[in-house]
């Protein structure tokens, strides 16, 4: 990772707007290859349209927006597969398929994305391997409306990871989900960030899975993770965090920066520890 | 004044816009050939009961009204002239195509529908896939296949019926079935079977139309359903007039 390498994405003054109401307002920011970020903010604040927009799911009104170097506000929805085939986004409600079995929605981005090309054999290897990333290798038959919520996610997790992305969008990837399972799905976050160095954004609305893929990463080694804050400073600065308030940006810094803000809306997404 | 226009305005708009894309990519790459198959058997082989009972009674009725109103002028032998070119030109392709409005519009409406509100449309677009080629398309085709189908099957069971109801009054079947066959010309056929074509245009294009612009939660999808099933009817009455307005007035001639 150097300085002056492009960063993976950015925003430039964006502005998008539904039916007169503004869900993101001048939005200017931007993650560098191998960064986190994690995105707090309350319902409404235009989290989700942001991760939207990176897609070009969501077209911004004004601004522009970069993804791997190259603008795509303008850019048809034919010429952005190229694009999309390089990001792997978690959906809120997961969005798995619901006429498919696990194995065929994991399998999807691999045999319809047109800037991949995968063999059969080859396609179905990757398809256990996502599975077996998430431990739910023995779902491949099954149909999401049998798994549970927090299957249902990491089955998710798994098609978002399974064509290997650089960069991995996760929408509230914990939302509805009990503290344990909801520690494992950010386990498997910092997992497939620490992997293989995806750069990764993380909306979420709890300060415990910010903390967690701040100051944990993940041990290839031995399979765990492990707390490593303080002790790397290259580590620490990876993770930034940015809080929206009706579609603005009102913060974007460090974990320090943001536990010690006194702004009140800010602060409420902190745990305090005293 | 123009606010109120808006929203119609821009439904026709957008309706008209998936109607282009969804043809468009009849031609286009990729061809999802296994969800056209998929979609014939859902829309045609699912209809095929409500269709098969629709015709019997409707026919059966027509030949009970009909031989009455013809006995006061003492042609209850027309009966099945009567009964065959009323079902091949008008009530076999409206009825058919109300039951597949009422059963597949609403179908397609809160597939799809339900597939919005959960963000399946997006995730779609964001694996790499037109949803209008994944979706539409192959249900567009389905539909404009089957259909025709269907009221074929739906006019004969129908002209069936009215043999039955032909025979409880007294009418020897030879005469029956002779009398249906020489009523019918190429050109009731041809409108027989036009109109299903067209409207299997709209039922399709409606159910998709009303599905992808599902808004706001399962409420939305519910919304969506009734709206689609709604304008699908109607149109069918608007088309069909139209579609025997050209044919009563000699544009087409045959």
């Amino acid at each position: 990772m150097t300085p002056d390498s492009p960063p993976v994405l950015k925003f430039e003054h964006v502005t998008v707007s539904f039916d007169g109401q503004v869900a993101l307002d001048d939005v200017s920011f931007e993650v560098r290859e191998g960064d986190s970020r994690i995105l707090f903010g309350a319902a409404g604040s235009g989290k989700t349209v942001l991760l939207k927009a990176s897609l070009g799911l969501t077209r911004p009104d004004s601004g522009r927006i970069f993804v791997f170097g190259q603008d795509i506000t303008l850019l048809k929805e034919s010429q952005l597969s190229d694009i999309r085939s390089k990001v792997g986004m978690l959906f809120q409600e997961s969005a798995l398929f619901d006429s498919m079995t696990i194995e065929e929605n994991v399998a999807y981005p691999l045999f319809n994305q047109k800037a991949i090309h995968c063999e059969a054999a080859e396609g179905r290897q990757k398809v256990v391997d996502a599975l077996r990333f998430v431990e739910l290798e023995n779902t491949l038959a099954k149909f999401p409306s049998e798994l549970s919520g927090g299957m249902r996610r990491r089955a998710a997790i798994a098609r978002a990871v399974v064509t290997g992305p650089p960069l991995l969008l996760y929408d509230s990837p914990t939302a509805g989900l009990d503290p344990i399972t909801a520690n494992n799905i950010i386990a498997l976050i910092v997992k497939a960030r620490d992997a293989s160095r995806t750069t990764t954004l993380m909306v979420t609305h709890r300060y415990q899975d910010g903390n967690l893929v701040a100051k944990f990463r993940y041990n290839l080694e031995d399979g765990r993770l492990e707390h490593v804050a303080g002790r790397d400073p290259g580590f620490d600065a990876s993770t930034r965090f940015m809080v929206f308030r009706e579609g603005r940006l009102v913060f974007d810094g460090t974990q320090r920066e943001l536990e010690e803000s006194s702004d009140p809306y800010i602060s409420k997404f902190v745990l305090k520890r005293d | 004044m123009l606010e109120f226009l808006k929203s119609p305005i821009q439904t026709v708009q957008g309706f008209f816009i998936l109607a282009g894309q969804a043809l468009r990519n009849i031609i286009r790459t990729p061809h999802y050939s296994q969800d056209i198959f998929l979609q014939m058997d859902i829309i045609g082989v699912g209809s095929l009961p409500i269709v098969i009972l629709t015709g019997f009674f409707s026919g059966a009725v027509l030949a009970l009204q009909m031989s009455r109103a013809l006995s006061e002028y003492g042609q209850v032998g027309r009966t099945g002239q009567v009964v065959a070119i009323t079902l091949v030109r008008e009530l076999g392709p409206v009825l058919t195509a109300l039951m597949v409005a009422g059963r597949n519009s609403s179908g397609i409406a809160s597939e799809l529908g339900s597939m919005k509100v959960t963000e399946q449309i997006d995730a779609m677009r964001a694996l790499g896939t037109d949803p209008v080629q994944k979706l539409v398309t192959p249900r567009l085709i389905a539909t404009c296949t089957v259909l025709p189908l269907l009221t074929v099957i739906a006019d004969f069971i129908g002209m069936f019926g009215g043999s039955v109801v032909a025979a409880m009054i007294n009418i020897p079947a030879t005469q029956y079935w002779t009398s249906v066959w020489r009523a019918l010309g190429w050109s009731d056929v041809v409108q027989g079977l036009m109109k299903p074509f067209c409207f299997a245009f709209a039922i399709a294009l409606v159910g998709c139309y009303y599905g992808l612009s599902t808004t706001g939660g399962t409420q939305g999808v519910g919304r969506a359903t009734t709206q689609a099933v709604v304008v699908a009817s109607v149109l069918v009455f608007v088309l069909t007039f139209f579609i025997t307005k050209i044919f009563v007035s000699g544009v087409v001639n045959l």
